[in-house]
């Protein structure tokens, strides 16, 4: 095994180094930082270019000056990185990397979990209730996705999104006959979700119906639009909900030491509303994550003093749902600052932005930019969503279809295994090994890929540095950006081979 | 116990109806009838036939002249204000689709023959890049997988090397080099940069196919490596190598009009499908005509190629089942109950299959769950 990866590792690094000269000198073709100067029309030209060419040593060939760099590389390794120089703003190419990097973490992070976490369910669901019409239509809503070019999307984003939106919250209203169309679309998904006899499908359609639309009709009503907040009331539900939810998937219902945990931890969550206020003001992130640590290790505390005689599925059931309890009561704290936040200057009534990562200008406490990144965040979030959802979904059903095709999922069925141990025990566990081997690339890609999706919401990120550079004739940063991604594919490779062989012991690495 | 009862009877029906459906045929015949049912694939296939139809007869091919009244780079006065479309589907005086169908963008220009033209280029550049990259892929994960050791380290290293170097940068040499590139030039370059994905994929499926039995015979039998590897494995990996030439054909659609939208693939004054909207996205609040169309085409295009993808996926796996009609179901269940009260315990009701002993032979090993023929 260790032999295994010091040999994969050592050939990994052969091949970057090999891809960075390539690129070294592809790139050095590509780009011309004299070509201002030559159009120029200065009566110092010469002048200006040799000293042109001196500072950026363009007398020397290529493949030397790539050895120089590469020098600069190796400082990394003793503490001294030196990536060079963006030239034409003599900024540091270390400098614009941490941020870059930082930027674009930000923007990818969010984005890859919300499309992993959506295509999965979706995914496993339509397996579960394949060649339905609910089957078919997400099947066919993912090739649509599929097939999206992303800077479409984000044009069109930002059109209805950003623009449309924005104007909604000018006047919010909705009429009566919008709201009832929503409820019956919400109705319809819901009950091809859980599908069943006309009975069943009935009901579900008919609550679905009417908690969407009536839930819609109070938002409306109470202006929730202009001045949204949850309250510990809503908590509470939702809260519960949850606890419901978790427990019927992960332990089933029967399971009452489970369903008494999970439901006395979203209590709790809704009662700590109160004291979190306090708790709250004045945070910044560090005190966020303490908090929320402290909530989630409540959650196992509850768990584990419920007891019974699965211990650890009510602990996990607990802390789950004490960490989407803790989200809602985050999510509560950043409404507050809505109302003075939709009413700055800064904003001035346009919340959802198409341009950039923040608000110029803006000050405010930490609830405020906090505020103000998730409404920079939220659409190009969504287009990369979009865009990669359908990956997932694709996956995660044809991964899930062969597992419960499996000799083993008959034998747990035949052993008279209720279908929720089935599914979620049996199958769903193993259908995510390939899609573990998946995810660690799909990272690095996105990572690399977001190019598009940077340049048209104005994020300076990784491809933004990436993109300028190369406009700009700068050829430091776009080799700062290929050692990274490359750095970042070869590790999410060898990740992604190593998970595989821990995760099915069938696979031998010792190729 | 009766649900599990009438579980049972309905799945043998359905084996019976699947089995009935492929007794006596060739593989080849097989795929080629289960392409043909899926719906969508069907569709799919005309829509983009009629595509292609369109963008070729239109403005011409080349040296062949189209029927359309406009070039792609003629400017002309306006027909409506702003340049709106003439299409129109209702209101007064019906349907007409009139002079400018698409609308004119600001120059005059005739939008429905730029969008024809756009269509043409990501067409060409889409078949350019996948026939390039599928060759590719396949020599090296062939010869991968089937010398393994160190010629497979060597090529797998290469692709590695192949996956770290970003496309963009393609773009922005040939732009260099070539001033704007031409199409087929842009074409071949992303062909030799797309192949990595594929390449892996061919070597896995030869790594498993040169344990079987069948490599062994032919090799015992005298036949060469270049033999062995072209006329016995390989034509057990095109249900792989078609399937993913396929996606491939919708990833290069999508890859062209991105690099053209980022100004590193086709450029002004030639008209890609890509550089039509990073043109007309400004003018997207003014003129939302120059932007709709051109991205419905790229839609379409991919959404149609991902679509056969998927019923060539389903013809070639032979696990795949297709589920009957309850009408089908209920006739074949009939037609047991009344011919056959004796079925063989594959479900296989001896007499409603016509055929000789050795057809029914092949059937039942081929019903195996475990998929073990399934590449042949």
């Amino acid at each position: 095994m260790y032999n295994f990866i010091f040999r994969r590792a050592l050939s990994s690094l052969g091949v970057l180094l090999v891809a960075t000269f390539l690129i070294y000198v592809l790139v050095d073709i590509a780009i011309d930082p004299l070509q201002d100067l030559l159009q120029s029309t200065a009566p110092n030209k010469e002048a200006l270019i040799a000293a042109r060419v001196q500072q950026l040593q363009l007398d020397v060939p290529s493949p030397v000056r790539y050895l120089g760099w590469l020098g600069g590389v190796a400082g990394c390794f003793i503490g001294k990185c030196d990536l060079g120089v963006a030239w034409t703003t003599n900024q540091q190419v270390t400098d614009i990397l941490v941020s870059s990097i930082g930027v674009t973490i930000k923007l990818v992070t969010l984005a890859t979990v919300v499309a992993m976490i959506l295509g999965i369910t979706v995914g496993v669901v339509s397996a579960l209730r394949q060649y339905t019409g609910f089957d078919y239509t997400m099947i066919f809503i993912s090739f649509l996705l599929y097939s999206l070019p992303s800077f479409w999307v984000a044009v069109l984003m930002k059109q209805w999104g950003a623009i449309g939106f924005n104007d909604f919250l000018a006047n919010p209203e909705l009429s009566i006959g919008v709201i009832l169309l929503i409820g019956v679309v919400a109705g319809i998904i819901w009950q091809a979700i859980f599908s069943g006899d006309l009975k069943r499908r009935l009901i579900v359609f008919g609550s679905a119906f009417a908690v969407t639309s009536g839930v819609l009709w109070y938002m409306i009503a109470t202006d929730w639009f202009r001045k949204p907040s949850l309250g510990p009331i809503v908590i509470l539900l939702t809260g519960v909900g949850i606890a419901f939810a978790l427990t019927a998937i992960m332990a089933g219902l029967r399971n009452r030491k489970a369903l008494y945990a999970a439901v006395s931890t979203a209590v709790l969550i809704a009662a700590l509303w109160y004291p979190m206020q306090f708790a709250f003001h004045g945070a910044n992130a560090g005190i966020v994550f303490g908090l929320l640590v402290a909530v989630v290790a409540g959650g196992v505390l509850i768990g584990w003093l419920w007891g019974g005689y699965d211990r650890a599925v009510s602990m996990r059931i607990s802390a789950l749902v004490a960490l989407l309890g803790f989200g809602l009561l985050f999510a509560d704290r950043v409404m507050q600052a809505w109302v003075p936040y939709f009413n700055s200057s800064a904003i001035n009534g346009r919340p959802i932005a198409t341009i950039g990562s923040e608000t110029p200008g803006l000050k405010g406490s930490f609830w405020t930019t906090q505020l103000d990144s998730y409404t920079h965040l939220i659409l190009p979030t969504l287009v990369l969503v979009l865009v990669s959802f359908a990956a997932y979904t694709r996956y995660s059903r044809a991964s899930m279809l062969e597992v419960m095709n499996q000799d083993y999922v008959r034998t747990a069925r035949a052993k008279g295994l209720s279908e929720r141990v089935v599914v979620v025990r049996h199958a769903f566990r193993n259908s995510l090994i390939p899609l573990a081997t998946i995810i660690p690339l799909d990272f690095a890609g996105i990572l690399g890929g977001a190019v598009i999706t940077e340049k048209i919401f104005g994020w300076r990120g990784m491809g933004t540095m990436f993109l300028s550079g190369l406009q700009k004739s700068e050829i430091d940063p776009v080799m700062a950006y290929v050692l990274v991604i490359g750095f970042v594919a070869i590790v999410a490779n060898f990740l992604a081979d190593l998970l595989y062989a821990v995760l099915d012991p069938r696979i031998r690495v010792n190729a | 116990m009766s649900e599990n009862m009438s579980n049972t009877e309905e799945t043998r029906a359905e084996n019976e109806l699947e089995l009935r459906e492929v007794a006596g045929l060739s593989q080849g015949q097989i795929v080629r009838k289960r392409f043909f049912r899926h719906k969508a694939a069907m569709i799919s296939l005309i829509v983009l036939a009629a595509v292609i139809l369109l963008a070729v007869t239109s403005i011409g091919w080349g040296p062949l002249p189209g029927w359309w009244k406009f070039g792609y780079k003629e400017t002309g006065a306006l027909t409506l204000p702003g340049g709106r479309p003439t299409l129109q589907l209702w209101g007064e005086g019906g349907f007409q689709i009139g002079d400018h169908p698409f609308g004119q963008d600001e120059l005059g220009r005739d939008n429905f023959a730029r969008v024809m033209r756009g269509i043409q280029t990501s067409l060409t550049v889409m078949f350019i890049v996948a026939t390039v990259s599928t060759a590719i892929g396949i020599l090296i994960g062939a010869i991968a997988g089937f010398f393994r050791g160190w010629l497979d380290t060597l090529l797998m290293r290469f692709t590695e090397l192949f996956i770290v170097v970003p496309v963009l940068i393609t773009g922005a040499v040939l732009g260099k080099l070539y001033g704007s590139p031409t199409p087929v030039i842009l074409a071949i370059a992303l062909g030799l940069l797309n192949w990595t994905g594929l390449a892996r994929l061919v070597r896995a499926e030869f790594l498993s196919l040169r344990e079987r039995e069948f490599v062994e015979a032919a090799r015992v039998a005298g036949a060469s490596n270049t033999r062995i590897i072209f006329k016995h494995m390989l034509p057990n990996t095109i249900a792989v190598i078609i399937v993913n030439s396929t996606l491939m054909l919708s990833s290069a659609v999508l890859l062209e009009t991105s690099l053209s939208y980022l100004g590193f693939g086709i450029q002004a004054p030639e008209v890609s499908l890509g550089n039509l909207i990073s043109e007309y996205q400004s003018a997207f609040a003014t003129r939302p005509w120059l932007f709709w169309w051109a991205g419905l085409f790229i839609v379409t295009i991919a959404l149609c190629v991902n679509f056969i993808g998927d019923g060539l996926r389903d013809a070639f796996d032979p696990r795949q089942r297709r589920v009957p009609t309850v009408r089908a179901l209920r006739k074949a269940e009939l037609k047991a109950q009344l011919g056959a009260p004796e079925a063989t315990p594959t479900g296989i009701a001896v007499d409603t299959l016509e055929a000789d002993r050795p057809v029914v032979d092949r059937l039942e090993s081929e019903g195996d769950s475990d998929g073990k023929d399934s590449k042949n």
